[in-house]
């Protein structure tokens, strides 16, 4: 028997199927009778469609039908946004599945192919013939609302989607009032989310029994599920969407997309199950992407050092339609953490949303907080620059003190514990602050030009109460569900409504059950990613299933115990209250060598030959865990750096990750969690970005020309952590998924620009590329 | 298209040989559509897979990695990108690891191929499988075999490489989980035990 199964950091039971090719990802799976589809998208990011002749593609090798617009329009609803941000004249225009009369983006699509092979399915597209009338595209998301900007949408007017406000304190006096401001503009660039596995759909429709089975790689099958209803009018009963095996997702497999519901259009029409994939291509022009954020911001101060005010005023591109979510990454997820792990007395924002002529974007991986974090991250080190403080000196002047229960901010949120010191002292502590500062100083003198970058971070997670879900707008509650279930030989099977792809919490839920009834690790299963087999439950996004699904596991596990003990007092002989639990075992107080394991109980309840009066048989229960409270986790990341002026190279040195996300299950997952964030989190600093031309064509439109970070380009990272725990939450627990993303970003950012400040150069748009270091040296040392 | 390209390679090259009955070719005016009917081509193939024979008719232009994949059912090779960047689909090709999305299937005609399936002496894990699961190498498990057989390629080149060669010797295999970290860890812990360093 397993004791101290909590916090310890066993290997994942996920593993052998993973490191063996035995796991089923959706492209796997193969169903008897099923052919393919293959969609044609638009080349262009906005025209109007003039003509479509699909009869030469229909009489094509293996082509079993070919669908437009015209076919599914009727039949398939428009894709819903389930985010609909109050207070903001939100707008909401028609997002066909396939494109009838316009197209807003390169890859919206036109026309499908249903083929029994893949090959020919892509064959037959050739055949399609298309006449567009193409427009004037529009990609920069403060240059599309202008007057005069291209028109996506005829009742958007300037292409605004939304405008939404945050406030707190009074801004306007504070700027007024200031000692110090500065002000910047941020560019955050659109980004690509790039899960490895590519999407996937595959519709079975049975037209005799009516029943639609939807294999999807999917974050949230549930979601999916009630979506895939509205979408193609199938009731909600009749519907089982399976997330098989999910290969990485990063916020990408949130959205419902079109194509899930052209693959179930095909499947309803045809009678055969239907199976489309994404190519990575077209991952890059279709899955939805992240940022896409310019940030015009400021902040006051005191000459001292006080922070006493923040404005901002964000464009956000939202691409051609409105996603899932979408509406409340930017506002929500975004506005609402200006204060970051700051004092921040005095905040205003305004951020537009806006269509642009670009591919979809949703949540990625962090969604709206590390743009929030960048912000302020940048305004703090440009303002102690200013003030002629150290960076970490005017951060400690600002953090928010040490508070265990509640702290609130600004924007109105409340936080709900934190130790912002600690985590940046043990920071500071690793990396030996003084002594780099001391190097670099030397390397200076020496004409050489290490940076170093700190920043901190706070991200809201767990989301989160549904009551504050339905006030925000989101269009679903945000609880999570669990059944646990004891068989007759103590084996137990948990199902969840979460879907975790890649987390591990197969590994972490087990081992919460383990803790809480004494188990063997070993001894739970659980299931979950199956609408037929799994309670509802929100999805696996915002750092969110540890923190949610993993409070429901541990609800309905308590419920086991309870009602173990009032049988163990039953079967024992004696009142429940002197029943004691240690270690899987109840006994009576004093007599431990009597005691009921929790088989034993599990054996009884199953059998029920022996049960109090009134109790019922079996050894299940289920809880519903609605969150009273959002987490925060919190953080210090430092990295060191060193450009080389001649070429514009940047060298990653050094990296320290401090993150507190409350008491850890499995600190070796923690820890990947924060390796893999870092990177992800890097990568927008010094590779990666979304180019389109004027016209809308996606130029870094394969993994040749979108530079992923590789294994190459990172020291080892260094990972520590501090426990601050939640003071809500039934474990403690706050969630990582996030927080090495959202931190590293602006840690590399600080790093590369501390190592350029010698140079003169005070802005360059991210990612660092080398040629673009190099021009920013090379024309502030000419004075340009 | 991905069969694109390979498929005007194979084209070229087997457009002489008297055994190809070239079918297509009906010509609408564009070269596409030439090429499309000339793609449909079936070619008898041979291919040892994790030791055992498969032999069969493909298309010409057929991708090794679909070969695998559709044809024989060893769905562990994926297929993660379409112009050979992200390295799912890294099998041994007669012993040395090839990206599968590189090759069709008529030039592996002969060969010997090992997929994950089939890296271990029957049901024990390969030292490699083992340390990817001791050191958490893997997340969502998407890039996982391609990254095995990738350094497995590495470690019989290199039995005890540094952390700086085992990054350098994985760049063409794509992770967005781990961070890299914990896989060159594990590759580290690999060489340890297969008796490098």
């Amino acid at each position: 028997m397993t004791t101290r199964i909590f916090g310890s950091g066993i290997r994942r039971r996920e593993d052998p199927r993973l490191i063996t090719g035995r796991a089923s990802y959706t492209d796997d799976i193969k169903l008897p009778g099923m052919v393919h589809a293959a969609i044609l998208r638009s080349p262009y990011a906005h025209a109007t469609i003039t003509s479509i002749d699909t009869s030469e593609a229909a009489g094509q090798p293996g082509v079993i039908a070919v669908y437009t617009g015209e076919d599914t329009d009727g039949v398939l609803n428009g894709l819903p946004c389930a985010w609909l941000i109050p207070n903001s004249d939100l707008k909401t225009p028609d997002h066909p599945a396939i494109a009838k009369d316009k197209v807003r983006y390169v890859g919206d699509a036109v026309a499908v192919v249903v083929a029994e092979s893949r090959y020919q399915a892509e064959d037959a597209l050739e055949f399609i013939s298309v006449e567009y009338e193409p427009h004037d595209a529009v990609l920069n998301p403060k240059e599309a609302t202008q007057d005069g900007a291209p028109q996506l949408h005829d009742d958007v007017p300037n292409n605004v989607a939304f405008t939404w406000a945050v406030a707190g304190g009074d801004a306007e006096a504070a700027f007024a009032d200031a000692d110090v401001t500065v002000s910047d503009t941020i560019t955050l660039q659109r980004l690509i989310a790039n899960p490895m596995e590519p999407r996937s759909a595959i519709a079975q429709w049975v037209s005799q029994t009516g029943d639609l089975t939807l294999w999807s790689t999917s974050q949230n099958p549930h979601i999916a599920r009630f979506l895939t209803s509205v979408v193609t009018g199938v009731g909600e009963h009749k519907i089982r969407v399976i997330a098989p095996e999910v290969g990485g997702g990063f916020g990408s497999k949130i959205p419902f997309y079109a194509d899930e519901a052209i693959a179930a259009f095909c499947s309803m029409q045809l009678g055969v199950p239907v199976k489309w994939t994404e190519t990575r291509s077209e991952n890059y022009l279709i899955t939805t992407q992240g940022r896409d954020h310019i940030e015009e911001v400021e902040m006051a101060a005191t000459s001292d050092g006080k922070i006493t005010g923040l404005r901002t005023t964000v464009y956000a591109g939202l691409g051609a339609y409105l996603s899932t979510a979408s509406p409340g990454v930017p506002t929500i997820l975004h506005g609402l953490m200006y204060s970051g792990s700051y004092d921040i007395p005095n905040i205003s924002g305004t951020v537009y949303g806006v269509f642009n002529n670009g591919t979809p974007v949703d949540a990625y991986r962090g969604a709206g907080r590390p743009e929030a974090t960048m912000l302020i991250e940048r305004l703090v080190d440009l303002m102690a620059a200013k003030l002629g403080m150290d960076a970490v000196e005017f951060r400690r002047m600002n953090l928010i003190p040490k508070f265990e229960n509640g702290h609130d901010v600004a924007t109105g949120l409340t936080y709900d514990s934190g130790d912002y010191h600690a985590t940046l002292d043990i920071c500071l502590n690793a990396a030996d602050y003084s002594a780099l500062r001391e190097k670099q100083a030397k390397l200076r003198e020496q004409g050489r030009y290490m940076g170093i970058g700190v920043s901190t971070y706070v991200e809201i997670c767990g989301l989160g109460p549904s009551q504050v879900a339905g006030a925000v707008g989101f269009q679903g509650g945000l609880w999570e569900s669990a059944i646990v279930r004891f068989h007759p030989t103590g084996k137990v099977n948990v199902m969840v409504g979460s879907s975790p792809h890649g987390q591990g919490e197969e590994t972490t839920f087990a081992q919460i059950v383990a803790h809480e009834v004494g188990v063997d690790v070993d001894d739970v299963e659980i299931i979950h990613g199956d609408t037929d087999l799994t309670p509802m439950g929100w999805g696996t996004y915002g750092s969110r299933t540890t923190a949610v699904s993993g409070a429901a596991v541990t609800l309905a596990t308590r419920k086991i115990k309870e009602k173990s003990k009032a049988l163990a007092a039953h079967l024992l002989e004696a009142a429940a209250e002197d029943i004691e639990y240690e270690d899987g075992k109840f006994f009576v107080r004093g007599s431990p060598d009597q005691a009921k394991t929790i088989q034993d109980i599990a054996l009884m309840a199953n059998v029920a030959w022996d049960m109090p009066e009134g109790m019922e048989p079996g050894l299940e229960a289920s809880a519903f865990y609605d969150p009273p409270n959002f987490t925060y986790p919190f953080g210090a990341h430092l990295a060191v750096v060193e450009v080389d002026p001649a070429t514009g190279e940047i060298d990653l040195q050094k990296y320290y990750a401090v993150d507190d996300c409350g008491p850890q299950i499995n600190p070796m997952i923690v820890e990947g969690q924060v390796h893999g964030g870092v990177v992800q989190g890097v990568g927008p600093a010094l590779w990666e970005g979304v180019v389109y031309d004027d016209d809308g064509q996606l130029l870094t439109g394969t993994m040749l020309d979108y530079a992923l970070p590789r294994a190459d380009g990172f020291p080892d990272i260094h990972v520590q952590s501090n426990v601050t725990p939640s003071p809500h939450h039934p474990l403690g627990l706050k969630g990582v998924g996030e927080a090495g993303t959202i931190a590293s970003t602006p840690t590399v950012y600080n790093a590369v620009m501390d190592a350029l400040r010698p140079l003169g150069v005070t802005r360059i748009d991210m990612p660092f590329t080398p040629e673009k270091v190099w021009r920013a040296i090379n024309s502030a040392q000419n004075g340009a | 298209m991905e069969g694109a390209l390979a498929c005007r390679f194979i084209v070229d090259k087997i457009a002489a040989s008297d055994t190809l009955r070239l079918n297509g070719g009906a010509g609408h005016g564009r070269p596409d559509r030439q090429f499309t009917g000339r793609c449909n081509v079936k070619v008898p193939v041979e291919i040892t897979i994790n030791g055992k024979s498969y032999s069969g008719e493909v298309e010409a232009r057929q991708l090794l990695v679909h070969f695998i994949r559709e044809e024989v059912g060893l769905t562990g090779t994926k297929v993660g990108c379409d112009t050979s960047q992200c390295g799912s689909c890294t099998v041994k090709l007669d012993g040395a690891a090839t990206k599968a999305c590189t090759v069709l299937t008529v030039q592996a005609s002969g060969s010997e191929v090992t997929t994950i399936e089939g890296l271990a002496d029957g049901s024990d894990l390969h030292p490699l499988q083992e340390a990817f699961w001791n050191k958490h190498g893997l997340q969502c498990g998407f890039c996982t075999p391609g990254m095995i057989i990738a350094a497995d390629e590495l470690l019989r080149k290199n039995p005890s490489p540094s952390r700086s060669e085992i990054r350098h010797g994985l760049e063409g295999n794509i992770c967005r989980c781990t961070g890299y970290q914990n896989i060159v860890l594990a590759v580290e812990d690999a060489a340890r035990s297969m008796g490098g360093a």
